[in-house]
């Protein structure tokens, strides 16, 4: 893996953008400068901090920022901000702020980077209720990075034991199993997935929902996954081990676990690489809609919820930011798919 | 076995998958907590007696299996029920299928004309500059979130003012010519394909590019080869014709994404198709249309299965020898 990470650069540089995607997600609450939930109303939409190295008199000085001030402009009829020119707010690194826990266990106030506690660090800016957009994505991330995982972790149990039994035990048995997995798969997966999405009841905690959009992931994926495994189990199951394994009385669900499922490895793999990217991509669309991970909780594709509203994507475009974050994730996720394939099974030239 | 035996026994083997896909959908959602009535009952503008009708034809007083009888014996004849605003389902699904098909056929005949060459020329020059871009491209190209991306040229279009922001036609569309309608369409027409034909571009010219690649490495070209037969065409002659064969079975799968990714796209160009209905009807908890267009959605996607199965058998003769 490693020597092949050495030839392919493309596949290394995707890989180390997911590390520091995942240390970012990981260490959210230490690197963002703000709660997730923390609001300053006068904040609605404020744009991006600037942040100074240069003082106006042209001199190096260590960076600062200034508040943004809300006005409202009786010509255009909006609301502007403006620098608050009057202070400066210098930037803190390892300074203290709200508290947390790391890793849910250490108890700490330091952060990466905090300013005064009357000042404003936005670097991305503001939402509409003048949440820190930056510490947002990053806790948003948590939820858009790891969801696809664990989809992966219910479907792909699910769609190898079904392509197992179906494939192993044929016939009857097979027929049956398969023209139910066709008939889910005849259904259009984001029509499905929006009916399952709109079905869950409102009143739920969002720990309830975010399992419950979990498990809703998961049960697009298993269909085609389990037909491929079927497929590889149909031709396992005639191999001489398979009937030695059957002559010494051993189980045909020991068989299938034990001898044919472990075979399918390869593909399973390559299967898993290339489809973290479509849960991410599901999860984002249905929270787009508003179906999926809800308010006041954070995922990228909820916070791109504001760019459905066209002033937004007209005059605030720093709340465009989740959907490069996704693309950029999807794609890595991709080029790292191609790259373990290549790995894994180097007959095909899909790279 | 003669093709129009293989299209009766194609089409016989899909009604077992259709009844379970009525099944699926119509259990689910069922399931949901919400009276599926709620929302008729309450609109002053339907009268009882359609009100006192939709129970009759759900069948609402009886258990769920009758329920479910209930449905498909209505469904059969073409009675979809009536929408919460008290329009006829079948008459508003019909609209927007079309116009989800338009959308759909529009895409897939783009993605051939485009992705084909590109997949070819890849293919030919294994390897080289071009065949890198390609790959990254298309591996970007599968990246970007299909909503996100309609956002982005929606910005796009408002800026430079060269497209219209969504629907399908124009205000003033009751008011053109025949062939300014027809314009008026394609203009509006234009960035929802942009984006689905960038998505399913980069699979498609992949697919080829791996295929062309698998044949051009079989015994019967390099043999072709070795007799002296020109590159070309070897390449055109034989070796294209087998290497569009597995893009013809990919079809049917095209066109089930497509509909799928459809319905994002025409949610944010507000384009008036099937995947923005059923979305809309959702969120309105409108049980008769969200049932009616996950049904027919699905024949859709069945359908398109069943298209490229045959397409398939008359390009590929040997896939009809066995």
């Amino acid at each position: 893996m490693i020597k092949f990470f050495k030839k392919d650069k493309l596949g290394a540089l995707s890989f180390f953008v997911l590390v520091f995607l995942y240390l970012a997600i990981l260490f959210a609450s230490f690197l963002s400068p703000y709660e997730k939930n923390y609001s300053n109303r006068k904040l609605s939409y404020a744009p991006p901090s600037n942040i100074y190295m240069i003082t106006p008199e042209g001199k190096i000085s260590a960076p600062y920022t200034y508040n943004w001030v809300r006005k409202f402009n009786p010509h255009t009829l909006n609301l502007d901000f403006s620098e608050d020119r009057s202070q400066r707010h210098y930037l803190k690194f390892f300074g203290e702020g709200f508290e947390y826990k790391l890793f849910g266990i250490f108890k700490t106030k330091r952060h990466f980077i905090t300013t005064d506690t009357n000042g404003g660090l936005h670097f991305l800016g503001c939402d509409i209720n003048g949440r820190d957009n930056f510490s947002r994505l990053l806790y948003g991330g948590r939820i858009s990075l790891t969801i696809g995982f664990l989809a992966l972790l219910i479907s792909f149990p699910i769609g190898l034991i079904y392509g197992g039994i179906s494939g192993y035990f044929g016939g009857v048995i097979d027929n049956i199993l398969m023209r139910i997995s066709e008939a889910v798969m005849s259904i259009p997966t984001f029509y499905l997935l929006i009916i399952l999405a709109a079905i869950l009841p409102s009143n739920m905690t969002s720990q309830e929902r975010f399992a419950l959009i979990t498990i809703i992931l998961a049960f697009i994926g298993w269909a085609g996954f389990a037909r491929v495994v079927r497929g590889m189990v149909l031709s396992i199951k005639n191999e001489d081990y398979v009937k030695a394994a059957k002559s010494i009385g051993q189980t045909d669900f020991k068989i299938i676990l034990r001898h044919i499922l472990p075979q399918t490895s390869s593909y399973v793999i390559i299967a898993i690489a290339l489809s973290i990217p479509s849960f991410i991509l599901a999860e984002s669309g249905l929270s787009f809609l508003g179906l999926g991970i809800q308010q006041p909780d954070a995922s990228w594709g909820n916070m791109l919820k504001e760019a459905q509203e066209f002033a937004n994507i007209m005059y605030r475009p720093w709340l465009l930011a989740p959907g490069f974050l996704i693309f950029i994730a999807v794609l890595s996720y991709n080029i790292i798919g191609d790259t373990i394939r290549d790995v894994l099974d180097p007959k095909s030239k899909t790279c | 076995m003669p093709i129009w035996m293989y299209i009766f026994k194609r089409i016989l083997q899909s009604v077992p998958i259709i009844i379970l896909v009525t099944l699926i959908s119509f259990f689910l959602i069922r399931l949901s907590p919400v009276d599926p009535l709620a929302e008729l009952k309450l609109n002053p503008a339907v009268s009882k007696q359609t009100v006192e009708h939709e129970i009759k034809r759900l069948g609402l007083d009886k258990p769920i299996l009758f329920q479910y009888f209930y449905w498909g014996k209505n469904f059969i004849k073409g009675d979809m029920g009536t929408t919460t605003t008290g329009e006829k389902v079948s008459s508003k699904i019909k609209e927007r299928a079309a116009n989800t098909l338009i959308l759909s056929l529009n895409v897939i005949f783009w993605t051939w004309i485009i992705g084909i060459p590109l997949g070819i020329i890849a293919a030919l020059n294994y390897r080289s500059i071009f065949d890198r871009l390609l790959t990254l491209f298309s591996s970007a190209g599968m990246a970007i979130p299909s909503f996100f991306f309609a956002v982005l040229l929606l910005i796009f279009a408002q800026k430079t003012g060269l497209f219209p922001i969504g629907g399908l036609t124009s205000a003033n569309f009751y008011t053109l010519s025949a062939v300014n309608k027809i314009l008026d369409i394609l203009h509006h027409l234009f960035l929802p394909t942009f984006v689905l034909t960038t998505l399913s571009l980069a699979g498609l010219s992949r697919q080829m590019r791996a295929n062309l690649l698998d044949v051009l490495d079989s015994d019967y070209v390099k043999y072709a080869i070795a007799k002296g037969i020109p590159r070309k065409k070897v390449i055109i002659k034989h070796a294209l014709r087998n290497a569009v064969n597995p893009l013809v079975t990919m079809l049917g799968f095209e066109f089930a994404g497509l509909l799928s990714g459809a319905a994002l796209t025409e949610y944010v160009f507000q384009y008036p198709g099937l995947g923005r209905l059923i979305l809309e009807a959702v969120m309105k908890s409108d049980i008769n249309l969200v049932m009616a267009g996950l049904v027919i959605g699905s024949l859709m996607l069945v359908l398109g299965n069943i298209i490229s199965d045959i397409l398939l058998r008359l390009v590929d003769p040997r896939v009809g020898a066995n």
